[in-house]
């Protein structure tokens, strides 16, 4: 833990983007999680997303729970908006601030306790109503602010720091928001930003339910030998299925690659997903097919990573509920209380 | 690239900028630290062991350390050390008390010829061993051109009395007033050893028409300078131009301001940029009201019957050739008449070696200097070394120090026998800075200040006063303000790979994106792959052993803070801050036997 506040000096090259901001323009108060923690690598990697997708701070909504990986976004983003919900609760606010302003950038950040413990009713229903926001979960398989006990997605057979064997069947997010109506399914590690921060950006800049599960080591309480969610067991066992390119309408594209390798998605927004291919007979497009792939591989115990899912035509909640365009907010009291006049017509309407 | 290797003190010397740009290798960052701890006696003896004239040089020294200090590739201006270390002597206690005691006499006798620096440092250095050391000078005091040339209003008397005091006092024996007319006279006297530091006596002419008949008006810079600081000149006419572009055309321009001369200007050859005189130099120059007007080759003194009128100058502009060679071409615009009553010539300096003869074996190059052993500083004539401005040319004083102490290494080593070769390696140690979990023995938080402006008295009242001197120095809360500003470069970053579970901690809370862990590569190759791109060649990159996950660790140590936030985050202790000090060798010193 640093009690320093990082110097604000930097190279005089630092890069800057569009905006004119740098990458520490994008970062928050110093973290108070351990050193070490997986969930400061993911604070980094969305620092780093949005500083590339020049995002303007103020219009990022950043929606938390309870844990450690629900205390980070204080760590980044210092400039947008924050909410800490109460444990569990964070999908059903972000629901709520999603109807009333859609102009938002909507982030959720919650832990696999937060989410698959005591939040899976709240993770459920916000995936299958389709809100538009990216949802990340900081997964240790613990809950490390309580102290390291097992969560929902520990896997059969991790053992605990103290020895104790994980007796229950784990949940897996990723294949629960596949199956719940998630448009854009990813999983990555925190120690692997080249693939993580992609991934962000790709689900910044989906419209619809964009979930990533993300494997962060607790260094303090689930490192150990025996672990499943160790940085050495996930680094042994992660089998990423593609490796994603991110790549904004503006940029020029210059890799090329061998024929059959690569899959192009084109977004709502124009901004392109180039996916190349690790596992040749992978489809990203079908749902059902990547279901059965994390089953089959789960059980031989490998750890999949990439983007599994995505549908680029995917609508989401407003479009389902045809909600007004404008946040409720920059809508007058005219508008948004018409008056006894036009209730009592509603009303004779509905007769 | 292969593993860094970070034993020895070649590496991590080289992190600390300043100590490394020092000719003297001081350890600067130690003294800074000392001097915000308010312990300015200590910071002061590590000076004096290191550059001898702390007081002198905190006011005077061409500072290389400054441009070379990190803190300015990450801030708007570097540390200003060099006004940290007058600190240092300014609020010291009396250290006569720590001076060294002189040894017993060895019987050994050395001659030094002349009473600059560098003459003194290796009386200095000697005379603690048991030498007995003669110092010759054909003037009245100590200090060669430091006292002669530098003007008062930069560097007063009593600094350097004290300071060449110090080294007199330790029992060197001094004939002033007494100038060496013969090297073969003093080599038949029979002293063990010889050292010239006689400097570089002769001021540069512009031998352009006017200049015999006008000679009554027309000044050699250091000559001039020289009459200044001794009194003999007083006074000036009221225009004046001074032709040159370094610092003594800077203190000639300044001195004249001081002793009449109200509309004084440098006019010089190059462009603003290119003149050799340091950046501050000039600054001060503007500020009292002296202009440098440049590209102007100065062609004619006009006059009127020997009385000086002006000066006639053609108007050049520069031009490059793809080696980058500078010529000067005239752009053919009419030649351009300044008009003033007196001229100071500042165009450079010489050697000259006319007390030494040519038959007595000791060699001298095309250029008139003498053939040197560059590392043992000895001539052709075994007995004879030299250093300082007179060895390789004009200079400055922290060099002349520098090479002051390799002689005394090697007029040591001649004397005891030994192999000039083999010479001893400097003392140096790293030691963990750790105290608790985010606790350190440095300060590691990064003062955001900006560099702290030295205090002077008023323009109107040192323009009339050529002797009072101009600075204030910093007082001790400034002192403090400005020594928080040094990034602590010798407190190093040390990785140890076995430990580290690549958990990128120290990548994602570096705040200059030092590090990287990815495939290792060339050299070249792996400077643009990282974090932030690898631009500084100079800069060294610290590479790590192979890790578990078969990368390598890779820190471009250009612009890390020393922030120590790296060696905070890691759960494993695989970054550790420690912290390097490293001292030259002293003549006395043994070679490491191998
Ligand atoms: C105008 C001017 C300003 C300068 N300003 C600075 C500055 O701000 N900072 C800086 O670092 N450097 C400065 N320098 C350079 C600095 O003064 C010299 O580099 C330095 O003094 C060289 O030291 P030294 O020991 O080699 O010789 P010197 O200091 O030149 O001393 C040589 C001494 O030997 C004596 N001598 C010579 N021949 C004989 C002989 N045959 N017998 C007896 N005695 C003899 C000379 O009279 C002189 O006293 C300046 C130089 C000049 C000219
Ligand atoms: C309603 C409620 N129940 C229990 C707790 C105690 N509690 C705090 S954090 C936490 C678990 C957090 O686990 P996770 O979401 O995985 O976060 P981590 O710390 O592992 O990142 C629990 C059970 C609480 N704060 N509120
Ligand atoms: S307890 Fe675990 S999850 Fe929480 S900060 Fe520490 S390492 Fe991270
Ligand atoms: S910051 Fe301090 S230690 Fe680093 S180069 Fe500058 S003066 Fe030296
Ligand atoms: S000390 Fe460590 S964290 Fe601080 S700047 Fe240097 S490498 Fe980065
Ligand atoms: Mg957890």
């Amino acid at each position: 833990m640093t009690y320093l506040v990082k110097p604000k000096l930097l190279r005089a090259d630092a890069p800057r983007n569009a905006l004119g901001y740098t990458r520490r323009d994008y970062e928050g108060a110093i973290s108070t999680l351990c050193a070490g923690c997986g969930h400061d690598s993911i604070s980094a990697a969305v620092v780093q997303a949005c500083f590339d997708l020049d995002i303007e701070p103020h219009r990022v909504a950043k929606l938390s729970g309870i844990g450690c990986s629900s205390k980070t976004p204080d760590y980044f983003l210092g400039n947008s908006h924050g909410f800490n919900t109460t444990h569990g609760r964070m999908p059903s606010v972000l629901t709520g601030a999603a109807l009333a302003n859609r102009d938002l950038i909507y982030m959720g950040v919650s832990g696999d306790g937060d989410s698959a413990s005591i939040g899976i009713g709240q993770f459920a229903h916000a995936m299958r109503r389709g809100v538009n926001m990216t949802y990340i979960v900081e997964n240790n398989g613990v809950y490390g602010l309580t102290k390291g006990q097992f969560s929902a997605t520990a896997d059969k057979g991790s053992k605990s720091k103290r020895g104790v064997v994980n007796s229950d069947t784990p949940i897996d997010l990723a294949a629960l928001a596949l199956q719940l109506g998630a448009s854009y399914v990813g999983r990555s590690f925190s120690g692997d930003k080249e693939q993580l921060i992609p991934l962000i950006k790709g689900a910044l800049r989906h419209r619809g339910p964009a979930f990533i599960d993300v494997i962060s080591p607790c260094v303090t309480f689930n490192n150990h030998a025996g672990s499943t969610k160790s940085y050495d067991y996930v680094r042994e066992h992660n089998e990423a299925v593609n490796r994603l390119d991110f790549i904004l309408p503006r940029d020029k594209i210059e890799a090329s690659y061998p024929a059959g390798s690569l899959r192009r998605i084109v977004q709502h927004d124009g901004s392109i997903l180039h996916l190349r291919k690790l596992d040749a007979d992978y489809d990203p497009s079908d749902r059902v097919g990547a279901m059965n792939y994390l089953q089959e591989r789960q059980a031989l115990g490998e750890i999949v990573t990439g983007l599994l899912y995505v549908d680029s035509g995917a609508v989401d909640l407003h479009r389902h509920l045809n909600t007004v365009e404008k946040p409720l907010n920059q809508l007058g009291d005219a508008y948004l209380c018409p008056g006894s006049k036009a209730l009592e017509a509603l009303n004779a309407a509905l007769r | 690239m292969k593993p860094t290797n970070i034993g020895g003190h070649e590496y991590f010397h080289k992190v600390v900028d300043c100590q490394w740009a020092c000719p003297a290798h001081t350890p600067v960052p130690e003294y800074i630290r000392l001097i915000a701890a308010g312990r300015y006696s200590d910071a002061y003896m590590i000076n004096w062991r290191s550059n001898v004239f702390p007081g002198i040089l905190g006011r005077v020294c061409d500072r290389p350390c400054e441009p070379a200090c990190r803190r300015g590739r990450v801030d708007k201006e570097p540390v200003a050390i060099c006004r940290l270390k007058r600190v240092a002597a300014d609020l010291k206690d009396d250290v006569s008390g720590r001076l060294p005691q002189p040894a017993k006499m060895n019987g050994k006798r050395i001659a030094c010829v002349g009473a600059g620096p560098a003459s003194l440092t290796v009386a200095r250095d000697l005379v603690v061993l048991g030498y007995q050391v003669t110092v010759f000078d054909n003037g009245a005091s100590p200090g060669g051109m430091m006292r002669s040339q530098i003007p008062k209003f930069r560097l007063p008397d009593e600094v350097i009395d004290e300071e060449c005091g110090y080294i007199i006092g330790l029992g060197v024996e001094t004939r002033y007033n007494q100038w060496v007319g013969s090297l073969r006279d003093l080599v038949a006297e029979g002293w063990d050893a010889i050292f010239v530091g006689t400097g570089a006596p002769r001021g540069r002419d512009a031998p352009i028409p006017g200049r015999e008949e006008a000679a009554k008006h027309i000044h050699i810079g250091i000559d001039w300078l020289a009459n200044v600081a001794f009194g003999h000149t007083t006074k000036i006419a009221k225009r004046v131009i001074v032709l040159g572009g370094g610092n003594t055309a800077m203190d000639c321009c300044r001195s004249a301001r001081r002793l009449g001369g109200d509309d004084v200007k440098v006019i010089v050859r190059s462009g603003f940029e290119e003149m050799k005189a340091s950046p501050w130099e000039k600054e001060e120059a503007i500020h009292e009201g002296i202009p440098i007007i440049n590209m102007r080759v100065p062609k004619e003194f006009r006059h009127d019957n020997g009385k000086l009128t002006g000066v006639l100058f053609e108007i050049v502009r520069a031009e490059y050739d793809a080696k980058g060679r500078r010529s000067l071409i005239a752009t053919g615009e009419p030649d351009e008449f300044h008009e003033c009553d007196e001229v100071l010539v500042a165009i450079g300096q010489e050697n000259a070696f006319p007390w030494i003869e040519k038959d007595i074996g000791l060699d001298f190059d095309k250029w008139g200097m003498p053939v040197l052993n560059e590392k043992t500083l000895q001539s052709t004539l075994p007995k004879v070394f030299f250093g300082g401005d007179a060895a390789l040319g004009p200079k400055n004083i922290i060099t002349a120090a520098a090479q002051g102490h390799e002689a005394a290494i090697s007029i040591d080593l001649f004397c005891r026998g030994k192999k000039l070769d083999d010479r001893p390696p400097p003392e140096f140690n790293l030691v963990s800075q750790k105290m608790g979990i985010h606790e350190w023995s440095y300060d590691n938080q990064v003062s955001e200040e900006e560099r702290k402006k030295v205090p002077v008295k008023a323009l109107e009242k040192t323009l009339k006063d050529i002797k009072l001197e101009l600075e204030l120095g910093f007082d001790s809360f400034m002192a403090c303000a400005e020594a928080e500003r040094c990034l602590n470069c010798d407190v190093e970053t040390v990785f140890a790979g076995k430990i580290c579970i690549e958990c990128d901690a120290c990548v994602d809370i570096c705040p200059t994106e030092c590090i990287t862990f990815t495939a290792n590569g060339e050299e070249d190759d792996l400077r643009g792959r990282l974090k932030a791109p690898a631009k500084l060649l100079e800069q060294a990159l610290y590479v790590s052993d192979d890790l578990k996950t078969g990368r390598v660790m890779v820190k471009d140590e250009n612009i890390c803070l020393h922030c120590g936030m790296c060696a905070e985050r890691c759960p494993t202790g695989a970054w550790d801050m420690q912290k390097f000090f490293m001292q030259c060798a002293e003549a006395g010193t043994e070679a490491k036997r191998t």
